[in-house]
């Protein structure tokens, strides 16, 4: 469903990501690892639009959204979380679940502020269908806090829970796990298998946290310094001489994935 | 009653500028620019067209959304105090331009008919007082209603994150220039309404010290919360009057209870008074 084809990125004299083509194929959860700095986020914030590419074109779905505005490429049916947890802090946890209900409903400026009858009705069901998602993902007893003042591993969830909301064929999650104890990990961990299955929403993951990965992943993608390196099924890709190579310094914790996995 | 007349002015103003800076983050320092040309398109209009006062308002109203859009445009992309800076340009634009183009330039005119609906004209202070309160009433309701739908969780979500709001498919350009542009109407018709109330009109009450007023107003009456715009406007308006009795000390007074009003309540009246309610009935619930 999402094809990357040959994309080049450059930062000023840092060439960031070097002819990168992934596909994702609808259903999968898959990940994207690679030491820091490989690229990962980066591409991630290419297919979201939050970066064009300097080459190369992203299709999703069959189409090309590569130059497409980031408001645009949400509104087609991919959402997202941050590395760094981006809620509304000043709004409240079930407002927060509102909000990504903006792009399903069309109450206008004037409409909303004359109150018409079919604003009262779409509210409702906007109130509805958050609730909803908050029992989904475990928070509804949150609803009323604001959401700068949950715990990180629940602002994480909270994201997700704000990114279905939109009701997204595709969801971008960067670093979920970053910041999490191994209990909320773990959670974390059922909530995306969950979202997948119960959803059918296809998923890419970047994540450090090789435990996660090789648990709920059907596919890794391998970078190292803005290049692919290797490309498969956990399995596959933790025999990979090249991957272990790159990792070096984290080979153990690759070993550890990979005794939990089997 | 005419400082009543003119709280509720200030009032139209306030709320607008309390949307666009306290929910959706876009700071303006050049409301009283669009309320000059809200008083002096409608009194033109009006005095020297001849058109009914209710038309020459909404048409007063059509041309400050139209220039808020040409405005609003180039001068969103900017952010923070450089957005502040933008809107502080335009304020002084309009204001050098009412001096040097305007009728009667820095001196002003006079004779702008009275408002009249229906073959009835308001000419007692009394009878603008209704008026504008009412209009407040009605601008009131609609900006309530707009804070607490869809699209006002939109505009606080542009406050807190415009990369959040973005990947969320907010049209987030859009909703700025339309907030601007409801600020922009607002303060239009306050100066329509204060153009017509006065019946004369001359640059002076159109400067930054206006738009500066404005803001502080906003800001005591506590920015996030719709009601301080109001509460905020009465205060400031009214507090000049009852300093009065310090005769030439009055300024000095009024810009010392401001500034201690900013460094103890620093969230604005409003606010400040709802956390207390809150936190007595916390207690009440505790004890029961």
């Amino acid at each position: 469903m999402l094809n990357i084809k040959g994309i080049w990125k450059s930062f000023g004299g840092l060439m960031a990501l070097r002819h990168i083509s992934v596909d994702v194929k609808e259903g999968d959860i898959k990940a994207l690892i690679g030491p820091n700095g490989a690229g990962k986020t980066t591409l991630l914030n290419i297919i979201s639009g939050i970066y064009q590419p300097d080459k190369g074109e992203v299709f999703f779905l069959g189409r090309n959204i590569s130059n497409l505005p980031s408001t645009k490429i949400a509104r087609k049916g991919i959402s997202r979380t941050f590395q760094h947890v981006e809620l509304f802090g000043n709004m409240t946890v079930l407002e927060n679940i509102m909000v990504g209900r903006y792009v399903k409903t069309k109450a206008g400026f004037f409409s909303s502020g004359l109150k018409m009858p079919y604003v009262m009705k779409e509210e409702k069901e906007i109130q509805r269908k958050s609730e909803e998602i908050l029992e989904y993902i475990n928070l509804a007893q949150r609803n009323d806090e604001l959401a700068s003042n949950l715990p990180i591993g629940e602002q994480r969830i909270l994201e997700i829970g704000r990114a279905l909301a939109t009701e997204p064929r595709l969801l971008l999650l960067d670093e979920p796990a970053a910041g999490l104890n191994i209990r909320e990990t773990r959670n974390l961990g059922e909530i995306i298998r969950k979202i997948r299955k119960e959803l059918r929403i296809t998923i890419v993951l970047v994540e450090h946290d090789m435990e996660l990965v090789m648990r709920i992943s059907d596919s890794i993608t391998v970078l190292n310094f803005g290049e692919v390196i290797a490309e498969g099924t956990p399995l596959e890709v933790q025999k990979n001489r090249e991957v272990i190579v790159a990792y070096l310094g984290e080979e153990e914790e690759i070993q550890r994935g990979y005794n939990a996995h089997t | 009653m005419t400082v009543g007349v003119f709280a509720g002015i200030n009032a139209l103003v306030a709320i607008g500028l309390c949307i666009l800076m306290g929910y959706a983050g876009q700071i303006s320092l050049g409301q009283a620019g669009f309320y000059g040309i809200g008083a002096y398109v409608s009194a033109v209009l009006s005095l020297h067209f001849g058109l009914p006062v209710v038309v020459s308002l909404i048409l007063a109203m059509v041309v400050a959304a139209m220039v808020a859009v040409i405005l609003a445009v180039p001068a969103l992309r900017l952010k923070g105090h450089y957005l502040a800076v933008a809107t502080l340009g335009f304020g002084e634009i309009i204001y050098i331009i009412l001096n040097e183009w305007g009728p009667g330039g820095p001196s002003g005119f006079g004779d702008i008919p009275h408002f009249s609906l229906l073959g009835y004209t308001i000419t007692s202070t009394t009878g603008y007082f209704y008026l504008i309160w009412g209009l407040v009433a009605v601008v009131m309701i609609f900006s309530l209603n707009l804070i607490h739908s869809r699209t006002g969780r939109a505009l606080r979500a542009i406050h807190d994150s415009e990369l959040a709001s973005n990947a969320m498919g907010l049209d987030v350009v859009e909703l700025k220039i339309k907030v601007f542009i409801l600020s922009a109407v607002y303060a239009s018709l306050a100066g329509g309404l204060y153009a017509h109330y006065i019946t004369f009109i001359s640059p002076s009450s159109f400067s930054l010290f206006y738009s500066i007023l404005v803001l502080m107003m906003v800001i005591v009456g506590g920015i996030t919360n719709l009601w301080g715009a109001i509460i905020g406007a009465v205060v400031i308006t009214v507090l000049p009057e009852l300093l009065r009795r310090f005769e030439e000390f009055d300024v000095l007074v009024y810009g010392l209870i401001l500034t201690l009003s900013l460094m103890f309540f620093r969230k604005g009246l409003v606010p400040i008074l709802v956390e207390k309610i809150k936190k007595l009935r916390g207690l009440a619930v505790v004890k029961h």
